[in-house]
């Protein structure tokens, strides 16, 4: 049954209908919304390329219901994060650090990130790689996005 | 469709090398074909012998490069533009770089084997060249001023002298140049590069960082409808019934498409389409073609071999094996391995007043476009095929059948539809690396050099070529039968002047899965066997191993890239293994590796550190050095992501990966079941480029790659005296060959 439902996204109200309550918010972002930062790698919570914040906590929205999101919750994108003309410091840092190959992965790298940086502004590099060690990188460079988080944190 | 029936059996385990002569009866013979796109008010050629196929001068002053090679995340497209804006002298931010579009760009082939920039770079760097040079005799017609007296700059011609300059909009006011590309141009003098050997940053990135690009995956075209396939539990199952009504009940829904065995769900919102082809109702046949995944090394010996290619063969290998002093011998294997692309893959086709156009991540749009149009019946002037860059894809993933996919939804339903594969659909049907078999001798003369080489590979027939379609196959449509592993006999023959040498590939008629080039195809599985093996002789020779490779290379570039090696590594010259403090559970070594690519081209040396757990058999490696000579280099930090992303990836290859199946189809269809390397276990990578302007420019993507498996194996040894013949070094089999030492 079709359903109206108000999410707040990066910042702005936003109606959508869905016709399934289970429907997963990163279906709802991507093609009610037009988003292109969080995006499809597993379905399965395995990979994190759908990470999106909700109320500042990095979340999979590949297994997130949308029918489960508290009323109110303030849901953050990568494009709600920053811009090319103002970005975020964690998106500054990872340009600066080139730390992209494909790039397709970075959206949940960037938000897992910021949402530690929240949390624990200084990590060390072992610290870092344990808070992404459940997102996949296939190209390979891991590397460089430690060192754009240790950038961001100021601790490089 | 009355197109032939073809054998799935041929193509699933796969072998024949017939191709099919396909039956183009329903090809219409006043098929629709596109109109040149024009492009400044005139047709675009795309033939690669026109400069105007590769570039176009635009009245606002900027320079649109069109590139038949794409990026697919390894930066290329930054790389083309420092290219082009080098030759044309103009500044990087004037010029703008289309890809792979069938309509607008040239055949430059596939992009693969590391040819983007040796091959597509070149090719693009004549055409710029030879199109400054017609701008410098226009301007000099116009000023009055002999061409050697007048310079290029900023995207104007003016006197050397000074004076006023004329800009290139000026002089070539409808872009057009209609002169030929000039294969033997004078290019700028490398001392002269400006932005060529800079590591200029990548173009794409901000846009990537913050939301903003367009991948494949985000790509939508106005109508566009979902699909999702619903692929065969087992490879060669054939669909028995099917009940629609199971999933009837779907809101926006709009149809079930079935033709042979090809099925999938179209809805108008993804998330239906995904419901529904989890929900759907579906017998299939039994089918257990596969071979017993614990036997894949005696199916891959008992394989019928058609042909046996004889890649290298100096004096009488044979013969000098009998007479030295010692022999050696061992068999190597490397398994099946995916792609592993992060992004499943993606395509949007649509249809219409009998056209197709297919919005595909393809590294192969032109080669596309022929296999689409031999699927369809249509003629390959009425598809066109647009890259749109999508998720890394390491080789031929499953981008391609993707847009088969795509192609024979869009026309059933009449809109266009964008397909999606599922995590199982990439990990399930990709075609895979196939498995790798290599057995080796070697003599050694009395002073532990090695007098005779005999090695024979065990790797599928067929090069590189079209990857029949999953979608044709499926549906019974024509496509290739032949199998395409990509080039997996390179790298076979041995870059060392031994003065005895067989090497010998046996190209088998089938292989498990339909095969296709991963990353570094046959390079890296066989510089595995080769560079491990090398290193059981130096060993058994009590050699240093750099001591004993430098015994017998004799290439200059080669004995640098391996002296530059052995600095950052900081290499102490003593045999393997270490016999080091063994008191402990783990245990520490280092191992060395070499290639030259393919032998004729990027020069590559590795030394791998690792950490052995000999009570759990677990190996970690916490520094992987690599230096390499790749020519001239034309962004320093481009070629370093490149390493990195090797480095990592086969690391994560050699310890972790492995296709699982039984009789019928993939078992490791998600992350858990095809566990690749995750930040904690990542090696810090330490890189030594070594530039060399004034040389050709060759390939960065893939040489470094077929070091890794070799440098670990090595290294192993080196800490445990245990050899690690079989890809991936897991750890029971690391604990297994602990228990043999």
């Amino acid at each position: 049954m079709a359903q109206q439902m108000s999410l707040d996204v990066n910042g702005h109200a936003a109606r959508v209908t869905v016709d399934d309550p289970e429907t997963p918010l990163l279906y709802v972002l991507r093609d009610d919304l037009g988003l292109h930062g969080p995006r499809f790698g597993c379905g399965l919570g395995q990979c994190g390329s759908c990470t999106v914040h909700v109320d500042g906590q990095a979340v999979r929205s590949c297994i997130t219901p949308v029918s489960g999101l508290k009323p109110g919750a303030r849901i953050v994108t990568l494009e709600g994060l920053g811009s090319p003309d103002k970005p975020h410091p964690v998106q500054d840092a990872f340009i600066a650090e080139q730390a992209a190959q494909c790039g397709y992965c970075i959206n949940g790298m960037i938000m897992q990130s910021a949402a530690l940086l929240n949390e624990t502004p200084k990590p060390d590099e072992a610290a870092i790689r344990q808070a992404l060690a459940q997102n996949l990188c296939r190209c390979g460079t891991h590397l460089r996005i430690v060192r754009a988080v240790q950038r961001a944190a100021g601790t490089l | 469709m009355n197109a032939p029936h073809l054998s799935r059996r041929s193509l699933l385990l796969q072998g024949s090398a017939l191709v099919v002569g396909f039956s183009l009866a329903g090809r219409n013979a006043a098929a629709q074909t596109f109109a040149p796109v024009a492009t400044n008010g005139f047709a675009k050629p795309v033939a690669p012998d026109q400069v105007d196929s590769f570039l176009a001068l635009g009245a606002d002053g900027r320079a649109t490069i069109f590139s038949g090679k794409v990026d697919l995340g390894t930066g290329i497209r930054t790389a083309m533009a420092q290219i082009a804006a080098e030759e044309l002298d103009l500044p990087i931010d004037r010029v703008t770089v289309v890809q792979g579009d069938t309509a607008l760009t040239p055949d430059q082939g596939p992009t693969y084997g590391s040819l983007s920039i040796q091959k597509g770079g070149v090719e693009i760097r004549q055409a710029a060249a030879t199109a400054r040079i017609r701008l410098v005799q226009l301007a000099s017609e116009r000023l009055g001023v002999p061409a050697n007296g007048l310079v290029t700059e900023n995207g104007t011609v003016r006197p050397k002298a000074g004076g006023q300059g004329i800009t290139y909009a000026e002089l070539v006011k409808d872009g057009r140049l209609d002169l030929k590309v000039d294969p033997a141009v004078a290019t700028k003098d490398p001392a002269a590069f400006a932005l060529v050997g800079k590591s200029v940053a990548r173009l794409d990135i901000p846009e990537k960082m913050t939301g903003r690009f367009t991948y494949m995956q985000d790509y939508r075209v106005p109508g566009m409808v979902h699909a999702r396939v619903v692929r065969p539990p087992a490879i060669g199952a054939t669909l028995e019934s099917l009940d629609e009504t199971s999933v009837a009940h779907i809101p926006g829904l709009i149809q079930v498409v079935r033709q042979g065995n090809f099925l999938a769900i179209v809805a108008e919102k993804e998330w239906a389409a995904v419901k529904a082809a989890g929900q759907i109702k579906a017998v299939w046949s039994k089918w257990e073609g596969l071979p017993e995944q614990d036997k894949l090394w005696q199916h891959v010996r008992s394989t019928k071999v058609t042909k046996d290619d004889v890649t290298s063969s100096t004096g009488d290998a044979e013969a000098a094996l009998g007479q030295t002093a010692r022999t050696l011998e061992a068999s190597y294997d490397f398994a099946i391995h995916t792609h592993g692309s992060i992004g499943p893959s993606c395509a949007i086709a649509e249809f219409k007043d009998g056209l197709l156009t297919c919005w595909t991540a393809s590294q192969m749009t032109h080669a596309l476009r022929k296999q689409l149009a031999a699927m369809t019946g249509l003629a390959p002037e009425s598809v066109r095929c647009i890259y749109v860059e999508g998720s890394g894809c390491y080789g031929r993933n499953g981008h391609e059948d993707a847009a088969g996919d795509a192609a024979l939804l869009a026309r059933v339903v009449g809109r266009p539809v964008r397909v999606q594969w599922s995590r199982a659909d990439e990990h399930g049907w990709d075609p895979k690396g196939p498995p790798t078999l290599i057995d080796l001798k070697a003599g050694l003369d009395a002073q532990g050099n090695v007098a005779a080489w005999v090695s024979q590979f065990h790797v599928p027939e067929g090069a590189a070529g079209n990857v029949p379609l999953v979608a044709a196959d499926l549906a019974g449509l024509p496509h290739e039968t032949a199998m395409a592993p990509g080039n997996v006999i390179q790298n076979s023959a041995l870059p060392y002047a031994f003065p005895n040498v067989r090497t010998v590939c046996h190209r088998l008629a089938s292989t498990p899965f339909r095969p296709s080039w991963i990353r570094t195809p046959g390079r890296m599985q066989n510089t595995f066997a080769n560079e491990a093996f090398l290193d059981e002789c130096a060993a058994a020779a009590g050699a240093d191993p750099l001591e004993y490779r430098l015994r017998a290379l004799k290439d200059p570039r080669g004995i640098e890239v391996l002296r530059r090696i052995s600095e950052i590594a900081q290499w102490q010259a003593r045999p393997s293994p270490a016999k080091e403090d063994a008191s402990g559970d783990v245990l520490r070594g280092r191992g060395l590796s070499y290639v030259k690519y393919e032998l004729n081209r990027t020069y590559v040396a590795g030394v791998a550190e690792v950490e052995v757990n000999r009570r759990t058999g677990q190996v970690r490696v916490p520094r992987f050095f690599v230096a390499q000579d790749c020519g001239q280099i034309i962004n320093p930090d481009g070629v370093r992501n490149q390493l990195d992303g090797n480095i990592i990836q086969t690391v994560s290859r050699v310890l972790m990966e492995e296709v699982t199946f039984d009789r019928g189809a993939v078992t490791s269809l998600d992350w858990a079941s095809y566990p690749i390397l995750t930040f904690p276990d990542v090696p810090v990578v330490v890189t030594a480029l070594i530039d060399r302007p004034t040389e050709k420019p060759w390939g960065a993507g893939e040489p470094s790659a077929a070091i890794v498996p070799a440098a670990v194996s090595n290294a192993i040894f080196d800490a445990t005296g245990a050899r690690l013949r079989s890809v991936p070094f897991t750890p029971a089999k690391v604990k297994a060959a602990l228990q043999g030492t």
